[in-house]
């Protein structure tokens, strides 16, 4: 347990202390924060606006609400997978560096190995993604408050749950890469592309049917709506409250992804967990399997 | 004394280059053995099998003992590695970087603060404990290198290449620790390295060429079979060098004649007394033999 412990460490503190890695992995979010500061909040709230029907009194604060958790929930769900693929890319760097094969000569178990960049890399992207929920919860707070305690405790859940997800698909992926090229290939592709297909830059509402088919296959998609849904779920309801039609509240989640849909057919929140736990529980144990035969063929 | 490696009929092949072939050794328990051969002689991979990174094709291999196919990692306490370069993580400190791979023997808390005592008086870094690893000089490195290699007291120690680079001052002080831990602990020193003044003084020598054993022996009985004995004279004319008879070349102040071996020196002595007033007999060095036996010599880090 302690080699485990001090293997932990190690692995973390090279992460924090490797400033192109640490720097790379917020690079998405950043880009989120950037798009979000110069158009995308003010075209997302005046998308809103426009759809308040008139007669009807709307306090700025939940508007503002709205877009902040949207903005929230995207930052989550973008972070937890791109910085768990960068604190992970320390099990390719170590193979680059030779310190993998130094470790190797050890007697030390391969599982115990997996563990630990597995833990490693998930508590360096569940501690980052909690440091940008609390930034995000108090910037909420200054510009409109309508989330609940329990929003916040199932916004923490999916940051678990979506950490675990991303730790876990990272490496799977990052088990077969081997040299500095490949590092830099995925790392690019995966800041670059997963903004895009978890719905994070742009609402999946707003692809084409196409494309909301194919991302309705991959699992990050109801990690979002998750989010979507625990960071702006209690400021849409007090959107109801105030008098807008529960008609309209209900294409406005249609528009933000609150509301997802499986071939036209609406997700529960309940089966979004589902899918989310189950596929990663399936990567887990594909890594876990692929870290048995890696020890199996060496012997 | 007992074989602590034993290695019978390996071969590894990478698609069609054999890397290795129908390799036999044993190293004896205590010895420093020296393992020679230029880039892409198959000494590296046959470390890499020794301490179970690489598959191997076919043969035996045993490691104090044991099988290495037959039993899981356990042997791996038994050996500590310095790589050709530094492996320790550049953007940890020293002494992060000792206590995280202590870890992965098992030795932590106060048996890794006692280690850790031993080795820094030992290879004298005490003060380097708190600087980054990555900016450390080449010789500091080194010392690290070999600390993390000894910090499990290893009875196998594998050097690649340890010295290539570094200066004379800090190739002694490693050399000085090697010896030492080999004296008190009998730990076997497997070598592997450029410079043929350390494998000079190793107590068994393996030349390896293309994969398989071209020579091995003591360094004497290869400097005996694959060189003979040179006579240097000083103070003649060169008329009197080539009336001996005998090959020979100019050097600074003198002239270096080569002889089959010792005895014929002393008949050569013997035969042109007023030849041979001011002369010393020397046998040939391990360059000579290496070149003989591979037509290839190694010069302090690059084959020619």
């Amino acid at each position: 347990m302690n080699t485990l412990r001090i293997l932990i460490g190690r692995n973390i503190k090279l992460f924090f202390k490797d400033k192109g890695m640490f720097f790379t992995s917020l690079i998405t979010p950043l880009i989120l924060l950037v798009l979000y500061a110069t158009f995308l909040g003010n075209v997302f709230e005046d998308s809103f606006r426009m759809v308040i029907p008139e007669g009807v009194a709307i306090d700025d604060n939940i508007l503002s609400g709205i877009v902040g958790g949207q903005l929230l929930s995207s930052l989550l769900a973008v972070s937890c997978v791109t910085v768990a693929f960068c604190s992970n890319m320390l099990m390719v760097q170590d193979k680059v560096t030779g310190a993998a094969m130094d470790i190797a000569m050890t007697p030390v178990k391969g599982s115990t190995l997996a563990l630990g960049y597995y833990i490693a890399s998930f508590t360096s992207t569940f501690i980052i993604s909690v440091a940008a929920m609390a930034a995000g919860l108090i910037y909420i707070s200054v510009i409109g408050w309508y989330i609940t305690f329990s929003d916040v405790m199932f916004i923490l859940f999916d940051v678990f749950l979506l950490v675990m997800f991303g730790t876990a698909l990272s490496s799977v992926i990052n088990y077969f890469l081997t040299t500095q090229g490949q590092i830099s290939a995925v790392g690019s592709i995966v800041s670059s592309m997963y903004g895009f297909i978890c719905g994070a830059y742009m609402p999946i509402s707003s692809f084409g049917s196409g494309v909301q088919k194919m991302v309705s296959f991959l699992p990050g998609t109801y990690a979002t709506s998750l989010l979507r849904n625990h960071c702006m779920g209690s400021a849409f309801d007090e959107f109801e409250d105030s008098g807008v039609p529960s008609e309209i509240v209900e294409a406005m989640r249609d528009t933000v992804d609150c509301n997802l849909y499986f071939f036209d057919k609406e997700v529960a929140v309940p089966v979004m967990y589902l899918v989310l736990g189950s596929s990663m529980l399936l990567l887990v144990g594909i890594y876990v399997l692929m870290n048995y035969r890696k020890s199996r063929r060496i012997r | 004394m007992n074989d602590i490696i034993r290695i019978d009929g390996l071969h590894k092949s990478f698609g069609e280059v054999k890397a290795v072939q129908d390799l036999s050794l044993k190293v004896r328990q205590g010895e420093l053995f020296a393992f020679l051969g230029v880039n892409g002689a198959g000494k590296s991979t046959t470390i890499s099998i020794i301490c179970g990174q690489l598959k191997k094709d076919s043969g035996r291999v045993f490691v104090n003992g044991y099988d290495i196919d037959s039993i899981k990692g356990e042997f791996k306490t038994d050996i500590g590695v310095v790589f050709q370069s530094s492996v320790l993580d550049k953007s940890l400190t020293v002494l992060d970087n000792l206590k995280s791979r202590a870890a992965l023997y098992g030795i932590y808390g106060e048996d890794f603060e006692n280690k850790l005592k031993e080795l820094s008086e030992l290879l004298d870094f005490s003060d380097l404990l708190k600087r980054t690893v990555g900016k450390l000089s080449g010789g500091q490195r080194r010392r690290i290198d070999i600390a993390r290699a000894l910090l499990h007291d290893p009875r196998i120690l594998i050097l690649d290449e340890p010295t290539t680079g570094l200066d004379p001052q800090t190739r002694k002080l490693l050399w000085d620790v090697v010896r030492e831990f080999q004296k008190k602990k009998n730990m076997t020193v497997f070598l592997t390295t450029h410079y043929m003044e350390e494998a000079a003084d190793a107590d068994y020598v393996v030349i390896l060429d293309s994969g398989r054993i071209a020579a091995e022996g003591t360094p004497l009985e290869l400097k005996n079979t694959y060189t003979g004995d040179f006579i240097t004279v000083y103070s003649i004319t060169e008329e009197s060098v080539k009336r001996l008879g005998k090959p020979y070349e100019a050097i600074r102040d003198a002239y270096r004649i080569k002889v089959k071996n010792t005895e014929q020196a002393t008949e050569l002595i013997t035969k042109f007394p007023e030849t041979f007033k001011d002369y010393e007999i020397t046998k040939g060095k391990m360059d000579d033999v290496f070149l003989s036996v591979t037509g290839k010599s190694l010069t302090g880090g690059n084959e020619e």
